[in-house]
């Protein structure tokens, strides 16, 4: 149960700093879509206003539409958790909580979200690690805690922590940046196979690897420090790749700015 | 511009560097050792006076017997009242403070912004330079003298408990700012964690943050009661003090530990200062053992790695 994203004129602020300006896109259920850019382009401020995380910070708010499926998650009668449920988030870093255990930390959004049932939680634990390619590797330790597990593999935790509680669309910050070649190979094939069942969005610095996982690309830029960042261009990725209709994608993409 | 006459990186093997660096090193290790023992043997020389003085009188006599009816050429006499007045006030206090203090830090770290949360803020460190016999004062003036006697037809009610909201008062600022400290570390990336699963608030405060938080919180309270057992001034002014035993701390006078130990030091009894010093052992003990009982409790709570 994918869904389709469709921003109209999302404008993002820090206090009285205008992060985005304006951004419209529409991105289109099961595919995957990577944001690419220099940093403090607003990449990561657009991923963030998605699943309402950006108004977590102090003083950040954001203006227009954001219509998940044809409904504005910024209506006011919108029950924000119901929408971070729905899309699920993983962070730059891995963030396992560091008080609970692999099992715990797996189930932890069923359980506060009020699931009790047990043998439910089980099912839900196993299938989540198993899409998150990590079942086989934790099965005999799930009650040791998520702290003490590889990089590569907390973050895999983190993956499958989000998609334990069933959302249909997957936003990833950053999720190779802390990572080794091996564990990012890991994760990028892992996308590739989530994306039969969600809508992924993915930020990433490496360009390589968002021609590599992703259906479409959209690049961000700002015209210089202070000034809000701006989607330059969106399309389908081979073509950004290969052919981009705007120079400034072309001097990003071929190294010569940014 | 160096010395050095030759282009290149510093010969290896350059004497009078290395000497001068071998120098400094010595004599900066020896003034942080020199440091640690001199800061180390007050401590020792406390805890050394306190056994071989204490030692003397802490028998089951002591522990199990109170004061009433010991005179000034008695050798016998205990402490039994005073652990009891002593355990029941500060558990008190410690009901008392615990809620309200780490609510308090919740508010002020999780949901306080603008001029009330700096206010609250400012007055809790206000609190933490209060001098103990201030909080007895304001406790005996509003509670005992004026609050209790509308129930008490007109006398004024020392009890346990005034000591207890007396000590209250002083452990409050203690949790307060303990507890906020422990919950700015908790990392930010953790909360995003829970609200990214659509976990509401409230409960990612009570079972993300407030768990990760837990040790420092309990080290912060142990160290607010083990405070509060050592005061001696707000218990003499609102308890009174009590050489029988009361387990009742809503009426009556009550003694405690410390004011054992500031009575027996100052009563004319050849016998009085071993007791002294068995009470200030026992204390000591007591808030010991309470501290490894709290961080082990803490402890097992949170994985171990």
């Amino acid at each position: 149960m994918a869904k389709r994203i469709q921003a109209n004129s999302v404008t993002a602020y820090y206090g009285s700093f205008k992060a985005i300006d304006s951004i419209t896109m529409t991105i289109e259920p099961k595919s995957v879509t990577a944001l690419i850019g220099p940093s403090g382009c607003g990449k990561s401020t657009f991923l963030r206003s998605i699943n309402r995380m950006h108004e977590v910070l102090p003083d950040a708010r954001v203006d227009g539409q954001l219509l998940i499926d044809g409904q504005n998650i910024y209506d006011r009668d919108i029950d924000v958790t119901a929408v971070r449920r729905m899309i699920g988030m993983v962070f730059q870093r891995p963030n396992p909580f560091p008080t609970m255990s692999i099992y715990d930390n797996v189930i932890a959004g069923l359980k506060l979200n009020g699931v009790r049932r047990k043998p439910m939680l089980d099912d839900a634990c196993e299938k989540a690690l198993s899409s998150a390619n990590l079942w086989e590797e934790v099965r005999d330790r799930l009650n040791r805690p998520g702290g003490g597990l590889s990089g590569g593999q907390q973050q895999r935790l983190c993956i499958a922590r989000a998609i334990a509680v069933e959302p249909q669309i997957l936003l990833m910050d950053e999720p190779c940046s802390a990572l080794d070649p091996i564990s990012t190979l890991a994760i990028e094939d892992l996308i590739s196979e989530l994306k039969n069942e969600y809508t992924i969005v993915i930020v990433t610095h490496n360009m390589q690897q968002a021609a590599r996982v992703s259906d479409r690309t959209g690049f961000f830029s700002i015209d210089r420090t202070g000034e809000p960042g701006r989607l330059i261009e969106y399309d389908d990725t081979t073509k950004i790749f290969t052919n981009p209709s705007i120079k400034r994608t072309e001097d990003y993409i071929t190294g010569r700015f940014g | 511009m160096s010395d050095r006459t030759s282009l290149g990186p510093p010969s290896l093997a350059d004497n009078r560097l290395t000497r001068r660096r071998i120098i400094t090193d010595r004599l900066a290790t020896t003034l942080v050792y020199g440091a640690f023992l001199l800061a180390l043997a007050p401590l020792l020389s406390v805890a050394w006076t306190l056994l071989s003085k204490g030692i003397e009188r802490l028998d089951g006599n002591f522990l199990y017997t109170s004061m009433n009816n010991i005179a000034a050429f008695d050798d016998r006499g205990g402490a039994y009242h005073a652990i009891i007045g002593t355990l029941e006030q500060a558990g008190i206090a410690t009901i008392i403070t615990v809620p309200l203090g780490v609510l308090g830090a919740i508010y002020i770290v999780e949901y306080g912004r603008g001029w009330f949360a700096s206010a609250i803020r400012f007055f809790v460190d206000v609190m933490t330079g209060i001098p103990s016999i201030v909080a007895g004062l304001f406790v005996l003036a509003f509670w005992v003298l004026v609050v209790t006697p509308v129930f008490n037809d007109g006398r004024p009610g020392f009890s346990g408990f005034a000591a207890a909201l007396a000590l209250s008062v002083l452990m409050l600022p203690t949790v307060v700012r303990s507890t906020e400290e422990m919950l700015r570390l908790v990392p930010a990336a953790l909360r995003e964690g829970a609200y990214a699963l659509g976990v509401p608030k409230w409960l990612t405060i009570t079972r993300v943050v407030i768990p990760t938080a837990l040790p420092g919180i309990v080290t912060g309270v142990m160290l607010a009661i083990a405070r509060a057992c050592g005061e001696t001034a707000p218990v003499l002014l609102v308890a009174g003090g009590n050489p029988a035993i009361n387990f009742d701390p809503f009426s009556g006078n009550q003694s405690s530990l410390s004011l054992y130990v500031f009575e027996q030091a100052g009563v004319a009894s050849p016998y009085a200062p071993a007791r002294a010093w068995a009470a200030a052992l026992t204390l000591v003990t007591l808030v010991l053992t309470l501290t490894i009982a709290a961080k082990l409790l803490a402890r097992r709570n949170t994985l171990t790695r």
